[in-house]
């Protein structure tokens, strides 16, 4: 019952706006409005007609997304997490990294997406590098607090049992640290799944990004937005993954070290 | 419920007696001589002289803000001291002095990941000694300290007594011969610290530990000490040592409410009025 009650607010609103929107299709309020020519305007009925027939193409492209967001997100969670590390030890790593970490966040994409595929080709690469590059930020930065965020007392008692710097970072900052790692995982998963396609998009032969612009092309509007309904469901099937990963592995209370 | 209940029982001060009794400290004396310290221009502690023997317990009170912290952290070496002389076990090089100590912060610090096996066994860990050895040579101590049937349960499970005895078996389990206790019972409820009171009287009864006990409760010093220094207001200075005849006895609600307890709570408590003037 509870359950029940929890997803009853959203999955009510979300048929009542489909329920708008197939009425607004079906009746051509849209494309009279915009002047437009109907089949551009496709309903919820046809979006769903097309996952269906098209399931075999939608699921062969979702898969080749589905694969390069997994990579390009574990190259960025690895590196992230050693950048933290390294930017956390050292003060010269910090000095010296810190301002690229965030200068790597202004490149714009939409610019440097065509030039990796004049570098790298139609293949896996330069999505991997996108990828990596948009979840990259997340993750260091939620690691580096976390790392950052150990109780200096806790520090001070470490020292007194005889821990070293590095007995302090594996047994207290990294565990400290895992929680907020996880909060950039979360971030970086969704976002991650935009620049997948974005990257297909600008030049791939396959994945979904690929089929959104195919679709396009030939004024198949059903079958594009039935595109962004698989890459939504990808979306939030990771972020749910990446949630229940965190909840397996933190199963301690992690609001605080310690309640006095 | 539960927690709560096992505190009281008798039998913990008795079998905490024995993991004392076998705990590997061999007994190391601290001396500490014209010892100042400040924090810039402020003048933290302005002379200190004491000294404790293995076995002795010198209870350190005085008003707060009063660097009674900052005198346990210049002893560990955790702080480099400004002015005069401290040796722990003859050794007066900070890094030496560190290896000596077990320092037992004001908060229990527990690892929230850690199990309560675990965190009492961290000095062990640290050390270097595999898991599975650590965990064995701390369950050992862990039932005897009224601490069997807790060793799988986390710190946020546990009550505030049930944490500072693991904090403090943890500091134990460092085995280093001398012992800071930074108020450890600052953050219990009156009664829970009356039971913890008289459990580490038992602890350090027969114990050959040299214990430098740092509190703001005048009551807690007199029980468990055999010296107790009264400190002035800052900056710090000796106002006033008591000597105390019957350290630790076995009842304590007895003991705090004698005669001779109460002669020395007023002496300690005038020092103090009259040192924080």
């Amino acid at each position: 019952m509870r359950a029940a009650r929890r997803y009853l607010a959203p999955v009510a609103l979300i048929v009542v706006l489909l329920g708008l929107w197939e009425l607004a299709a079906q009746w051509d309020w849209i494309s009279n409005a915009l002047n437009i020519e109907d089949f551009l305007v496709p309903a919820p009925s046809d979006i769903a007609k097309s996952l269906w027939e098209d399931r075999s193409l939608l699921l062969s492209n979702g898969w080749v997304t589905l694969k390069e967001v997994l990579l390009g997100f574990a190259i960025a969670a690895v590196a992230g997490i050693a950048f933290a590390i390294l930017i956390h030890l050292s003060e010269l790593a910090r000095r010296a990294i810190y301002p690229l970490l965030i200068g790597s966040q202004t490149i714009p994409i939409v610019i440097l997406a065509p030039i990796l595929v004049v570098w790298f080709g139609f293949g896996l690469t330069p999505k991997l590098v996108i990828v990596a590059l948009i979840c990259f930020f997340p993750i260091t930065v939620n690691t580096l607090d976390g790392l950052r965020s150990v109780d200096p007392d806790l520090t001070k008692m470490m020292r007194a049992l005889g821990a070293g710097r590095l007995q302090r970072l594996w047994r207290v900052e990294l565990p400290t640290a895992l929680p907020y790692a996880f909060s950039g995982a979360r971030v970086a998963i969704t976002v991650s799944v935009i620049g997948a396609v974005f990257a297909e998009y600008v030049g791939s032969s396959e994945g979904l990004g690929h089929l959104i612009n195919q679709a396009q092309a030939q004024l198949l509007t059903a079958r594009s937005f039935a595109a962004v309904v698989v890459l939504s469901a990808i979306a939030l099937g990771l972020f749910a993954l990446v949630t229940l990963i965190e909840r397996r592995v933190i199963t301690w209370d992690s609001r605080g070290v310690t309640r006095t | 419920m539960l927690t709560r209940l096992r505190e009281g029982t008798p039998d913990a001060a008795r079998e905490g007696r024995a993991v004392a009794a076998t705990a590997e400290a061999a007994g190391a004396p601290v001396r500490i001589e014209a010892l100042g310290h400040a924090f810039g221009e402020l003048r933290a502690i302005e002379r200190i002289d004491l000294e404790a023997v293995p076995g002795e317990v010198v209870g350190i009170v005085g008003p707060s803000g009063c660097g009674k912290t900052t005198l346990l952290e210049l002893v560990a070496g955790l702080r480099p001291a400004d002015s005069g002389g401290i040796s722990v076990g003859g050794a007066t090089d900070p890094a030496e002095r560190l290896e000596r100590c077990a320092y037992m912060p004001q908060r229990d610090l527990l690892l929230p990941w850690l199990s309560a096996l675990d965190n009492a066994g961290l000095a062990l860990r640290i050390a270097g000694t595999p898991r599975q050895e650590a965990r064995g040579r701390t369950a050992e101590s862990f039932e005897r300290l009224g601490l069997a049937g807790f060793e799988r349960a986390r710190p946020g499970e546990l009550s505030g007594g049930m944490r500072q005895r693991v904090a403090f078996l943890r500091t134990l389990m460092a085995g280093r011969p001398v012992l800071l206790l930074d108020e450890p019972f600052a953050s219990l409820d009156a009664i829970t610290r009356a039971e913890m009171q008289s459990w580490l009287a038992g602890v350090l009864g027969p114990d050959r530990h040299t214990v430098l006990l740092v509190t703001h409760d005048v009551e807690e010093a007199i029980y468990l000490s055999d010296r107790v220094l009264v400190l002035s207001s800052r900056p710090a200075r000796v106002a006033d040592r008591i000597e105390i005849a019957q350290p630790r006895a076995a009842d304590r609600a007895a003991s705090v409410t004698s005669p001779g307890f109460t002669a020395l709570r007023e002496r300690a408590l005038r020092s103090l009025a009259e040192a924080a003037r």
